[in-house]
């Protein structure tokens, strides 16, 4: 069976703004790089990032700089993160949001016409560069069309379904394109994985189709080490209603502006219960927050600003409690605002145009008069592939990973705005690595076997029609959604946990035998059958990790163990493929911290 | 459960018909939720395109009931379903598959454009400084997802195919974009009026009709566009001045 060869220095998998950056910054090394996408160009999941990108400008507040960022994103991540990349990261991202600014992205200006920075949960100050409040289409576009410049090669619509190896090096990676099923066989000294997510492993989740852990599954089949899986963010405010939007992102930028969560009593329950690590920079009142929300620097931050994991059991709390919203969410308002502010119908509308037009169309609802449905819903992966903080190299020679599906900056749970200027630092430092890397090293050889292999295993779907006994795959991939949210979702217990990694054990023999109809042209039939795998994959990890990891943590809570354990506070578990097969993982601990970070960590409390 | 009759386009470039499929469907939802459960329950093997089913990628595409719209922000409710709803694929690009385009075009149009060339930094830290107004002007335009619907309705593509000759509403929206820009300082005039056509734009509206991220397409970047190509190159004092600085 035929396949087209394409031969590139550095190939990217991914175009969201890892994949991108990381593909101008080889291209700016001097690498011939090649881009493959699952989607159209300028289609992928960074296009859905609303708020910001958290960079310490210190143009709104001068008291801000790389060391309370990198402070706030370790006590975010409650020190589980890898501190060289919470360092490198706080350090960075100035300078990578300046560079976009250079390539033409329009960020909204302050009075003096620099760039306008806003708040948002659990940084210090006011810290995020945004547009309005699409950021990420502003990234992505700013990317895409400063990339297509840059003499990059892009793939469109090529799925990658294995990594190919020369010995222990990777040397390159097969795959098939959605038009007309051809396969595709890609050699290339460095390959950067920038894939995103695995949100789709949930029935309720803000992730595209797209987020099937699909690099997070590579590594792990090539033999990468993978790093905190049991970290899953589940993002305090997604749309509960109409139930065909469950689970649609409503940004934090929402209570950044002054929106302030409620129960179906009225209550502000946001004020019922403050983490003891951010009791002394939460507001005392409402008025004290609110004058924090419009800029007053001696208030402190009103609670819906604290982190992400924290809101969301709150709200679930709530709901649990018989407390909640009529569709199982809490009340979240901005339109109280229009008492504070002048014209505030209209400010509302401009601070938050996209949130405004999506529940004018999506839910028939005016925010400028009545309060938002929300609820948690499946939103970020914090763990992931494993890479050495400099570099991102993963524990494969040649093998790179950048952005959500590496792991390491955001510990146990990530700060909003930390993830845009996560994908622009270490997309660049990864496309820098990668083009040295294989200027340094020889063109690899691809092991036919290995390719003839891939092929079959890709056609085996189309082999199993007919069976009394086989079934679709989006029945398979329903099940598996159903099973990850009712037993592995935001609040876990041993045996719900035992009773997932059996249950995807089965699911995993039902996915071998699904069967596709139709032939290879654009088959969303047989490419979902295809990412099952990933999905299975990746959520054994999840589960297997949740289940070793007996402590609450972050945004991992276990209900047969609720509190923090001092001792599961100084390991990260590593999970890789056995000799056999079989998921191996182990608890390894986080080397110790240079005293200058540790200082700082003190410094800032 | 509501019930509805979907009329989808099947096939390829070759040939192709519509498909008619029953199915019951859920309050709120959207006519993307519905081919996805005909996709589920009944055709695994449609062919459709989709991302952030939020309106802000623009990949659902597709003309319902005759008219170009996101699938993910086509509610139901705003549909009659006492008659079969159509849903076809995007007219004025090759049908790949089903309800799927080749829009690569416009990914080969947009390469051709100069792309963003800024003034020298304003400040010694390498900084802009500019007004939230200027930026303002722009940020309509940087709305865009492109979708494609301005293109898939705009007469000289639908009905004349000048695509050789004409960029068409997006591209147009991409260069006012970069045009207004308060920093840049190319000049993209010259091709506007050559390679972009913009003289073949007759102001019909049809594009802004159709964008669902309401850019006032015609009046704010087509207009002006064509504004500035006729000044640089019919005003009569620049072309008197022209003649003498040969």
């Amino acid at each position: 069976m035929s396949h087209h060869t394409h031969e590139h220095d550095v190939l990217v998998i991914g175009a969201g703004g890892a994949g991108l950056r990381a593909a101008i910054a080889a291209s700016a090394a001097g690498a011939r790089v090649g881009v493959v996408c699952k989607s159209l160009l300028g289609k992928a999941h960074t296009v859905m990032a609303e708020g910001g990108i958290a960079a310490s400008l210190a143009n709104v507040d001068e008291r801000d700089g790389w060391r309370v960022h990198f402070a706030d994103t370790m006590r975010g991540g409650q020190y589980l993160n890898n501190w060289r990349m919470a360092e490198l990261h706080a350090k960075e991202a100035p300078e990578r949001v300046r560079e976009l600014e250079a390539w033409g992205a329009l960020f909204d200006r302050t009075d003096d016409g620099r760039i306008l920075q806003r708040n948002f949960g659990g940084h210090a100050y006011p810290r995020l560069a945004h547009v309005g409040d699409r950021t990420g289409l502003e990234m992505i576009r700013t990317l895409q069309d400063h990339g297509v410049h840059q003499g990059i090669d892009v793939h469109m619509e090529v799925t990658i379904t294995r990594l190919l190896k020369d010995g222990e090096r990777v040397a390159g990676a097969f795959g098939y394109d959605r038009e007309l099923g051809r396969f595709h066989v890609f050699r290339a000294p460095a390959v950067i994985l920038a894939t995103g997510g695995i949100g789709r492993a949930f029935r309720i989740t803000s992730n595209s189709w797209e987020y099937t852990g699909d690099g997070h599954t590579l590594a792990y089949d090539a033999g990468a080490e993978l790093l905190d899986m049991e970290f899953v963010q589940f993002h305090p405010t997604g749309m509960v209603w109409p139930p065909s939007v469950r689970g649609i992102l409503v940004t934090e930028g929402v209570r950044g502006e002054g929106g302030v969560l409620r129960n179906s009593e009225g209550r502000r329950f946001m004020f019922d219960d403050i983490p003891p690590l951010y009791r002394d920079s939460t507001a005392g009142s409402e008025e004290e927050g609110w004058r924090y929300v419009r800029g007053d620097r001696e208030a402190r931050r009103p609670p819906e600003l604290l982190t992400r994991d924290h809101v969301a059991r709150m709200i679930l709390r709530e709901v649990r409690e018989g407390r909640g919203s009529p569709h199982g969410g809490a009340f979240l308002d901005i339109a109280w605002i229009k008492d504070r502010v002048e014209d505030g119908a209209e400010h509302i509308r401009r601070k938050l145009p996209s949130m405004y037009h999506q529940f004018k169309q999506l839910a028939d609802l005016d925010i400028t008069e009545e309060p938002m449905e929300v609820g948690p819903t499946t939103h970020y992966a914090m763990g992931g592939i494993r890479v050495d903080g400099d570099t991102q190299m993963t524990s494969v020679p040649g093998l790179l990973a950048a952005g959500e599906c590496a792991s390491g900056l955001h510990g146990a749970n990530r700060l909003g705005g930390n993830s845009l200027s996560d994908l622009l630092v270490f997309g660049a430092r990864a496309g820098e690595h990668a083009a040295s890397f294989a200027a340094e090293h020889g063109a690899p050889g691809v092991d036919e076997r290995a390719v003839e292999e891939a092929k079959r295993t890709a056609l085996e779907p189309f082999e199993r029609t007919g069976g009394d006994d086989d079934e679709g795959p989006y029945v398979v991939q329903y099940a598996l959604q159903d099973l990850m949210q009712d037993r592995v979702g935001i609040i876990r217990r041993a045996a719900d946990l035992e009773e997932a990694i059996g249950r995807v054990a089965e699911l995993r023999d039902r996915a071998a035998r699904t069967a596709v109809r139709g032939n290879r042209e654009y088959n969303p039939g047989w490419h979902t059958a295809l990412d099952l795998h990933n999905l299975l994959t990746v959520s054994e990890m999840i589960a297997r990790s949740a289940l070793a990891r007996p402590e609450s943590r972050g945004a991992h809570t276990r209900d047969d163990h609720p509190g923090k354990d001092a001792e599961w506070g100084k390991v990260n578990l590593v999970i890789r493929k056995a000799g056999d097969g079989s998921m191996e993982i182990r608890r390894e601990a986080i080397p110790p911290m240079p005293g200058e970070l540790e200082a700082i960590i003190e410094e800032q409390g | 459960m509501p019930h509805a009759t979907f009329e989808i386009w099947r096939g390829d470039a070759e040939a192709g018909a519509f498909a008619s499929y029953e199915t019951e469907y859920d309050e709120g939802m959207v006519v993307l939720d519905v081919v996805h459960r005909i996709q589920a329950e009944q055709a695994n093997d449609l062919a459709v395109r989709w991302n952030c089913k939020a309106g802000k990628c623009g990949s659902c595409s597709a003309e319902v009931n005759g008219s170009p719209k996101l699938m993910c922000m086509t509610r139901m409710n705003t549909l009659p379903t006492d008659q079969a709803i159509t849903v076809e694929p995007m007219r004025s690009f090759p049908l790949v598959r089903d309800l799927v385009t080749d829009v690569s075009w416009n990914y080969d149009v947009k390469k051709c454009i100069q792309p963003f060339r800024p003034r020298p930094p304003d400040a010694e830290d390498g900084t802009w400084r500019f007004d939230q107004r200027d930026a303002d002007r722009v940020q309509e335009f940087r709305k865009c997802i492109e979708c494609f619907l301005c293109q898939d309705v705009c007469h000289v593509l639908r009905e004349h195919h000048l695509h050789e000759r004409f960029i068409g509403p997006r591209f147009f929206v991409h260069s006012a974009a970069l045009e207004m820009h308060p920093l840049d300082v190319e000049d993209r005039r010259g091709e506007l009026k050559e390679a972009g056509g913009i003289g073949y734009c007759n102001i019909t509206k049809c594009c802004t009709k159709v964008c669902p991220e309401h850019i006032t397409i015609t009046d704010n970047a087509i207009i002006p566009l064509k504004e500035r190509v006729v000044d640089r190159f019919y005003d009569p004092v620049r072309r008197l001045f022209r003649v003498f600085s040969k």
